[in-house]
């Protein structure tokens, strides 16, 4: 290994310097120069300096792309991490600019702040082979994602759901670093692959122990059940901004470097979760995660009369969708995973902009408030639309593509793996009938008498229309993310 | 050329989105437009076919890393449902020509779904060919749960989880196929072609088979198609019942039969006399013929006579496709489009000529409004269609009933008996609907407010149905001479190999 000097550690981290400088600036900016101003310029100086520090870094990665592994797997970079900072840095954009119209807090420097220190936590999160970096970073985006659930101090419920998900994130954290530590104890080493390399494929009790920790530790992360008890509340009470941000960009980091580690770390003792083969490892125990996931995550989703707890409760079918592409571990599968996990992060952002703007306007986020959207505000029906759908898995939209390639790369591995397929697409039949619900309530519904139009900011609906086009055209075209996605995966 | 049917209608409905809101005339006149286009587009590719030729319309890679490509290609039997898929389309907008609620989002739903369906039978790849049978779903349940009557929602919900599911058996089935053969071309000729083993294939073949049959009235998956019929406005019920069940019976023969042949073949053991999913079936099917033409037989609602006659009338593309061999298989063919016609027609003269002018379709209430005499239209057109639909000679059920009984006795012979008895109920169902709604005894101290007479577009679009259905009475060999040879083509080989008589 070539011994690197800190400044050429800081050229390689460019980007993730670059977000937090940015982070700094928009802080003193707006607590040096803004105070007296009024909320919405704040927010449209802060919004406007954090997109363009992102976009600096995406610039960066864009233009100049590193390949680097520095002391020991601690700081990787290439093009599979590169991609995914750019996915990263993207949604953290259009969740800024999408907060660019909120009201709902006057600490505006500090909201892009954690915005932009959450960004950096993931950026360093899949950029890292290290359990010890993992866990900084994790903590780092947690911390930050912590505060920004309870950043709307007017509201009792915000900060309720922000303590039950401090309080669950605490303890999942703790299970995490136990099994860490364990995992250090067994391999004398932090590194993903030179604890593969130690364990050599043989399943000790100790390693058991670090197993299920992880998996408890992540399913947090990742709100897959049982571990999803935060979801709902967190969904339905956290600033919108925030919990679009929770919903897509935080889980994006979190799937991948959960399939790094599972894969890397945990390599040699994977098991099987074949139909009438299993055998003991980790697989089987992901494997009975997605299952339960998917099934509690539709079958609850269905008597939501909430949006957003129904959002929550689909994210938590999704994530047992996605934990698929874990079981598979493989290249196509993680591909798979990635494809899957970047479109869903897209139309679930798009979904909580629109949910955020209906909200706004009746001050509920019932199903009843969507009642007669469509002769409302029929743009925003038509984007909601094509989210909702994406998200059942309607073809053309890109959450059918995504669902079927995942399923593909699953079978791929293993005929046996055919009964969660099966359950997985059993499950999204019953998908269909929530979402139906909410688009049953926008466009068959009659608007009730009193309703008025529904006025859309247009910076807001440029980017949900944006984003419902992305979703269309990734469904459509699926190889313009499919490819780069494979040729970084490679 | 033939891909514009697809690129028009989908067109056609964004414009139609696009229009101005108050310009309710415009919507019409564009959606009617653009169905005639997507017609004459069929029409000239249908005259200007050459027996037996298989047309690449569209051969493009679409994801090349797994080997999906945008395909494209129409065989004879494309070609028939494609052009019964232009006229239902025309002859739809023809009858929806009084809704003016939200009537741009009507029609745009409308033409979504009429593209969609095109694109089904155009697709020669698996993977587009689901693409396109899914976009099907949506316009479906809110054609239905926004202009529809009764109980609307309830049917429309059904109607799309039915849809759903059995999509998503279907789901299961190509990608376990896909996989099985090494995950490299979703193209129907090259997994067609390869050699699945015989335990796969026994699996696959009734997952496939039910998840397009469920879509197609599948006895007795078929409870969906009454209320999604009942609940539908005129137009979608005419597509419904005219195109969207030919959908699953499409499905069924150009994908289950072809991909899973040996599916078919004796299972070696025999349950309850059945042997092989082939007896399974065609014993629904036989159920479905009887208990939809007896169910039709006591109904109360004009509408639900109709809905349940299209079970049975299902039941007979059923029975047609598992008897395996030339005649019944293209009298299948030919029931499809037959029965899309008729069906349309029944649909249309129900709920366009009489719901909307009677507000009712209890058969007791419709009796004494002597509507022989009121609109004498509406029951010259249901009487034409009654006979048709009985299976009269000189109309197309006729021709393709016949064939599938043909077929029938040399696959089943007992089965083409009971078959025999469905076409008996068939004509005293018919009868006793055609009886108690139009010539009934007229209540004598009743006096009718008068009704709005039938209008232009109404006309114009029974006497193209009723037209079609005796062209093809009369001249059979018109759709045969391009039915048969795709039933011949390589396509089918592992369908001959594994059966045909």
């Amino acid at each position: 290994m070539i011994p690197i000097s800190y400044s050429h550690l800081l050229q390689l981290a460019m980007p993730e310097v670059i977000v937090v400088l940015t982070a700094l600036i928009v802080l003193a900016i707006d607590l040096l120069f803004l105070r007296s101003h009024s909320t919405r310029l704040r927010f449209a100086v802060a919004v406007g300096l954090a997109s363009a520090g992102c976009i600096a870094a995406i610039l960066r990665l864009y233009l100049a792309p590193q390949q680097a592994n520095a002391f020991n797997g601690m700081f990787l970079a290439n093009p599979l991490t590169n991609l995914l900072q750019l996915a990263l840095l993207a949604l953290t954009i259009v969740t800024l600019l999408l907060s660019a119209d909120s009201t709902f807090t006057e600490h505006v420097g500090e909201f892009a702040l954690l915005i932009l220190l959450a960004t950096t936590g993931m950026m360093f999160l899949v950029g890292t082979q290290d359990i010890l970096v993992i866990f900084i970073s994790l903590e780092l985006l947690s911390l930050s994602l912590y505060i920004l659930t309870a950043f709307d101090k007017r509201c009792s419920r915000s900060s309720e759901a922000a303590l039950k998900y401090f309080l669950f994130g605490g303890m999942s954290a703790a299970f995490l670093l136990f099994g860490f530590s364990l995992l250090y104890g067994l391999s004398n080493s932090t590194n993903l692959i030179q604890i593969a390399s130690t364990i050599h494929g043989s399943l000790s009790p100790l390693l058991v122990i670090a197993i299920i920790t992880t998996i408890i530790g992540f399913g947090f992360k990742v709100a897959a059940a049982p571990f999803h008890f935060w979801a709902p509340d967190v969904y339905q009470s956290a600033p919108v901004p925030a919990a679009a941000f929770i919903a897509s960009a935080s889980k994006v980091a979190s799937f991948f470097i959960f399939f790094q580690i599972m894969t890397f770390a945990f390599a040699g003792v994977e098991g099987s979760a074949a139909w009438m083969h299993l055998a003991s490892g980790w697989v089987p125990v992901l494997a009975a995660v997605a299952a339960l996931s998917m099934l509690l995550g539709n079958l609850v989703a269905i008597v939501q009369s909430s949006t957003r707890r129904l959002l929550a409760y689909s994210a938590i079918a999704h994530a047992g969708y996605m934990l698929l592409g874990i079981v598979a571990h493989t290249q196509q599968s993680l591909a798979a995973l990635l494809y899957y996990v970047i479109t869903y992060a897209l139309a679930t952002l798009g979904a909580f902009a629109i949910i955020g703007i209906v909200e706004k306007h009746s001050g509920s986020d019932s199903l009843s408030s969507f009642d007669g959207l469509s002769r409302r505000a029929p743009a925003l029906s038509m984007c909601l639309f094509v989210f909702l759908l994406s998200l059942a898995g309607i073809p053309p939209l890109a959450g059918f593509f995504a669902k079927f390639y995942l399923f593909v790369a699953t079978l791929n591995v293993a005929p046996g793996l055919l009964w969660l397929v099966v359950l997985a697409i059993a499950m999204s039949a019953v998908s269909l009938y929530y979402y139906l619900q909410v688009l049953k309530r926008v466009f068959v519904t009659v608007p009730p008498e009193h309703a008025d139009k529904i006025h859309t900011p247009p910076l807001t609906l440029t980017i949900v229309a944006l984003l419902a086009a992305a979703v269309l055209l990734l469904g459509c075209a699926p190889h313009l993310l499919l490819q780069a996605i494979l040729q970084a995966t490679r | 050329m033939l891909a514009g049917t697809i690129y028009i209608s989908f067109f056609g409905a964004l414009a139609l989105l696009l229009l101005p809101k108050a310009s309710t005339t415009a919507a019409r006149i564009l959606a009617l437009l653009t169905a005639i286009a997507g017609f004459a587009i069929a029409l000239t590719a249908f005259v200007s076919h050459r027996t037996g030729e298989l047309i690449t319309v569209s051969h493009h890679p679409w994801v090349p890393t797994l080997g999906i490509e945008y395909h494209l290609a129409a065989d004879g039997i494309s070609l028939s449902l494609i052009l019964l898929t232009g006229i239902v389309a025309i002859t739809g907008i023809l009858f929806s020509w009084n809704i003016d609620k939200r009537t741009k989002e009507f029609f745009a739903f409308y033409l979504l779904l009429i593209g969609a369906v095109y694109g089904v039978f155009l697709s020669y790849d698996l993977f587009l060919l689901f693409v396109f049978y899914e976009i099907v779903i949506i316009p479906k349940y809110f054609l239905i749960a926004i202009w529809g009557s009764t109980r609307r929602e309830y049917g429309a919900m059904k109607l799309a989880l039915y849809s759903f599911i059995g999509s998503a058996m279907v789901l299961i089935g190509i990608i376990a196929a896909y996989v099985v053969a090494g995950a490299k071309s979703m193209s129907l000729d090259a997994l067609a072609a390869y050699p699945y083993s015989h335990h796969f294939q026994m699996a696959a073949f009734p997952l496939v088979f039910v998840g397009f049959a469920v879509l197609a009235g599948l006895w007795p998956f078929h409870t969906w198609a009454p209320t999604g019929h009942v609940a539908a406005p005129t137009a979608a019920s005419m597509l419904l019942a005219g195109v969207v069940m030919k959908l699953g019976a499409y499905g069924c023969l150009r994908v289950a039969m072809t991909l899973f042949p040996l599916g078919l073949t004796p299972w070696g053991f025999h349950v309850l006399g059945l042997g092989s999913w082939r007896d399974v079936f065609a014993l629904l099917a036989i159920i479905g013929i009887v208990y939809g033409a007896l169910v039709a037989l006591v109904q109360k609602d004009f509408k639900f006579v109709i809905g349940y006659s299209s079970v049975s009338h299902m039941g007979f593309i059923l029975l047609g496709l598992m008897t395996l061999n030339q005649i019944g298989l293209s009298g299948a063919v030919i029931q499809m489009v037959s029965h899309g016609i008729l069906a349309g027609l029944l649909f249309a003269v129900v709920g366009r000529m009489v719901y909307d002018r009677t507000h009712t379709r209890e058969l007791a209430a419709l009796g004494p409004m002597n509507l022989n005499k009121a609109i004498p239209f509406a029951a010259v057109t249901f009487v034409l269609a009654g006979m048709a639909s009985m299976g009269l000679p000189g109309f197309s059920g006729f021709v393709a009933e016949l064939m599938i009984l043909v077929g029938a006795w040399h696959a089943f012979p007992v089965l083409a008996l009971c078959a025999g008895l469905g076409i008996v109920i068939g004509i005293i169902y018919i009868w006793r609907a055609m009886q108690k709604a139009f010539f009934a005894e007229p209540a004598i101290a009743a006096v009718q407010p008068p009704m709005p007479p039938i209008s232009l577009p109404e006309r114009l679009g029974a006497i193209l149905l009723i037209a079609t259905s005796v062209a093809i009475g009369l001249y059979p060999q018109m759709l045969l001479k391009v039915i048969v040879p795709a039933l011949n083509s390589p396509l089918f080989d592992g369908l001959r190999k594994g059966g045909w008589q």
